[in-house]
């Protein structure tokens, strides 16, 4: 080893930290970044995630949608002065008219208001959409976390498991558990606990393998090494690693629940009349299309925007939370 | 601190083997990889143990039982006289203290979305005991210090630096907890050569600073030449050869260190022309069904009839100054480097 060059030089003056510190390399974040964070407490991934989600655009504006979807459901008088609920607003002699002054969407197949009931549907449809997706990102996340880091029985155990609700054809097991459980006066929740039950096994594979391909890496190894344990390893080390593909998968399976919901009510369970949802109101409007497009346009319209606020959200919420993509 | 010189590690005839299984419900062994098979050395405080071998001789796996992240099938390690292979929960997590590792890829052994600071400091939160919560900051910036890095970028993440640079990160979470013992598993092996030597005289200067141990895994022999007092030579699981580093570079015994050294490139045109070279037939045989006897029989052109028959010790043979397990161990200077 004698002939290797630049043996003597030890100490703080290496080339490559010397060149670190008087030009950064382009990733580095900007002067300015750099000295408001030193004054503050030390950084991680998340308060650095924090700190960079309210720098992004795509984040705020996202935010803003979902704001706005979760007042109209929640205060839907704030936004349309006709109660849908209200058999009188509806005429059945001006079924299918067009927009005009006071009913700017037009009109359905019973003449009611379309504005008003997509503003009064958004309850249904955003509680099925957002519930359904926490509750399989909560259960199918930790069970396939706690499976993928801990292998042997567990995940054996819990794979199998997994396996008998993957064999159970989701639109058949959902009318089932629909129809079975809808005189339990559970409302709209019936239709989430058919879809979470029948939905998480797919996050549960995803976060799964995501953690399995983590757990392979050398940092697990030398945390182990230091002592760390297991809940340590798994929350500190493996969750923030295996956390974008979930995100993104649940954020992508919002729509899809909604529309799945759609389904239900076509099929007379879950959400039916008088309710209102978007489902509800897509898969009424569908016969008509040709003659009248607007009332399943204006629904469909919103549950695009719902989706797209949800996956617009994920996406920043996983791009903040991958220190090479800041 | 201890003075140096008396022993801080001790291994005694370390076994590791992974069964090979069968079967899907009943499982049945059908045999096991002996990945390290009845391996016995001493390590003195601030002593540097340079292990060398062929991919595969269980060079990784010895450090993994090393570190407790493995259990050993049998035999013991012993740190300051207590065996950390049998060590359970707390007692094991106050073992850890006393023994870290280097890893051999700086792109995998830190965590992606932890910054610097986090990863120095990970010790600390796991051994509240070694630094006070409020003094951590400026722990782990002391630390960046010392490996040469700037205390500045506690707040950078891993893929803002250099292999180098992250190496050094890595070194610096070895040496939080102040262990006696680092294991160094190829530490430099995925690094260029001019970083190789930054590296190398880094934990050059670290040994002489805290007094460490190094167990030094490599199979770069010059490298383990520079950095090493006494070196052991693996192959297929066993030590065959075992000394100070100029009586295996000068005078090695075994035919197996003997092929190895003359593998090592020679950079000087006028001492490759006396070199020679020793081409070793075939390849190492499986671990799961090593030869009888001597282990190195099937490749060795000394071979004999006792090589099948009778396993040889690793004791110092006749005509020879060091530990070697050969029945025809005699010393052949094979790099001719010292003349």
């Amino acid at each position: 080893m004698s002939e290797t060059p630049q043996m003597g030089q030890v100490g703080p003056a290496f080339p490559d930290t010397q060149s670190l510190t008087e030009n950064p390399p382009p990733s580095a974040p900007p002067p300015v970044e750099q000295a408001k964070k030193k004054d503050s407490k030390p950084a991680s991934l998340w308060s650095d995630a924090w700190y960079d989600l309210r720098r992004r655009p795509m984040f705020i504006f996202s935010l803003i949608l979902i704001a706005i979807l979760l007042v109209m459901s929640f205060w839907p008088s704030l936004f349309t002065s006709i109660d849908p609920f209200d058999a009188k607003t509806c005429e059945l002699s001006t079924a299918r008219q067009g927009p005009s002054a006071g009913h700017i969407f037009g009109r359905d197949n019973l003449g009611c208001d379309v504005y008003a009931k997509t503003i009064y549907g958004a309850k249904n449809s955003i509680i099925i959409g957002v519930a359904t997706t926490v509750i399989t990102a909560l259960v199918g996340g930790l069970l396939g976390l706690l499976a993928g880091t801990r292998g042997g029985l567990t995940d054996t155990i819990a794979s199998r498991v997994t396996e008998v609700f993957f064999a159970i054809p989701s639109i058949l097991g959902a009318l089932l558990i629909t129809a079975t459980f809808r005189d339990q006066g559970l409302g709209i929740w019936i239709v989430v606990i058919a879809l979470s039950v029948l939905a998480w096994p797919m996050t549960y594979r995803i976060m799964r393998a995501a953690v399995i391909t983590a757990r392979s890496q050398d940092f697990v190894l030398a945390a182990r090494a230091l002592g760390a344990g297991q809940s340590r390893i798994m929350f500190r080390h493996l969750l923030p690693n295996a956390l974008a593909p979930v995100i993104v998968i649940a954020t992508i399976n919002l729509g899809g629940f909604i529309a799945a919901e759609a389904a239900l009510s076509f099929l007379g369970v879950g959400v039916t009349s008088p309710d209102i949802s978007w489902g509800l109101m897509i898969a009424d409007a569908r016969n008509r299309f040709l003659e009248a497009p607007l009332p399943l346009v204006f629904p469909a319209l919103f549950l695009s925007i719902t989706v797209l606020a949800f996956i617009m959200l994920g996406d920043a919420v996983r791009d903040a939370l991958d220190p090479k993509l800041r | 601190m201890a003075t140096k010189g008396d022993t801080i590690l001790e291994v005694r005839d370390l076994v590791k083997h992974y069964p090979l299984n069968q079967g899907i419900v009943f499982k049945k062994q059908i045999g096991a990889i002996k990945a390290v098979d009845g391996v016995s050395f001493d390590l003195a405080r601030g002593e540097t143990l340079g292990i060398v071998g062929e991919s595969g001789c269980g060079k990784s796996t010895l450090a993994k039982v090393l570190m407790a992240l493995e259990r050993p099938t049998s035999g013991t390690v012993k740190i300051d006289g207590r065996d950390i292979g049998r060590a359970r929960g707390g007692e094991l997590k106050r073992m850890r203290r006393n023994i870290q590792m280097v890893m051999q890829d700086p792109y995998t052994s830190l965590n992606p979305r932890m910054t610097v600071g986090d990863i120095v400091g990970e010790p600390f939160d796991i051994h509240t005991e070694v630094a006070p919560k409020g003094d951590r900051n400026r722990k782990v910036q002391e630390l960046l210090e010392v490996v040469g890095l700037n205390p500045d970028h506690i707040n950078r993440y891993p893929h803002q630096f250099s292999g180098g640079q992250r190496q050094r990160i890595g070194i610096a979470r070895g040496l939080a907890l102040q262990p006696e013992i680092i294991v160094c598993d190829e530490p430099v092996s995925a690094l260029d050569v001019s970083i190789q030597a930054q590296v190398i005289n880094l934990l050059e200067r670290l040994q002489n600073e805290f007094n460490l141990a190094y167990i030094f895994i490599a199979h770069d022999l010059s490298v383990v030449r520079h950095i090493s007092d006494r070196v052991g030579v693996m192959y297929l699981g066993k030590i065959v050869e075992l000394g100070k580093d100029t009586e295996i570079y000068d005078r090695p015994a075994h035919p197996y260190s003997q092929a190895l050294l003359s593998a090592v490139p020679v950079p000087d045109p006028e001492g490759r022309e006396n070199r020679e070279r020793i081409i070793l037939q075939g390849d190492p045989p499986s671990p799961a069904n090593p030869p009888s006897g001597c282990r190195f029989r099937t490749r060795c052109w000394k071979a004999q009839e006792i090589c099948a028959t009778e396993e040889p010790l690793l004791e110092i043979r006749p005509g020879t100054d060091h530990e070697s397990a050969c029945h025809f161990a005699e010393t052949h200077d094979v790099v001719h480097a010292s003349s």
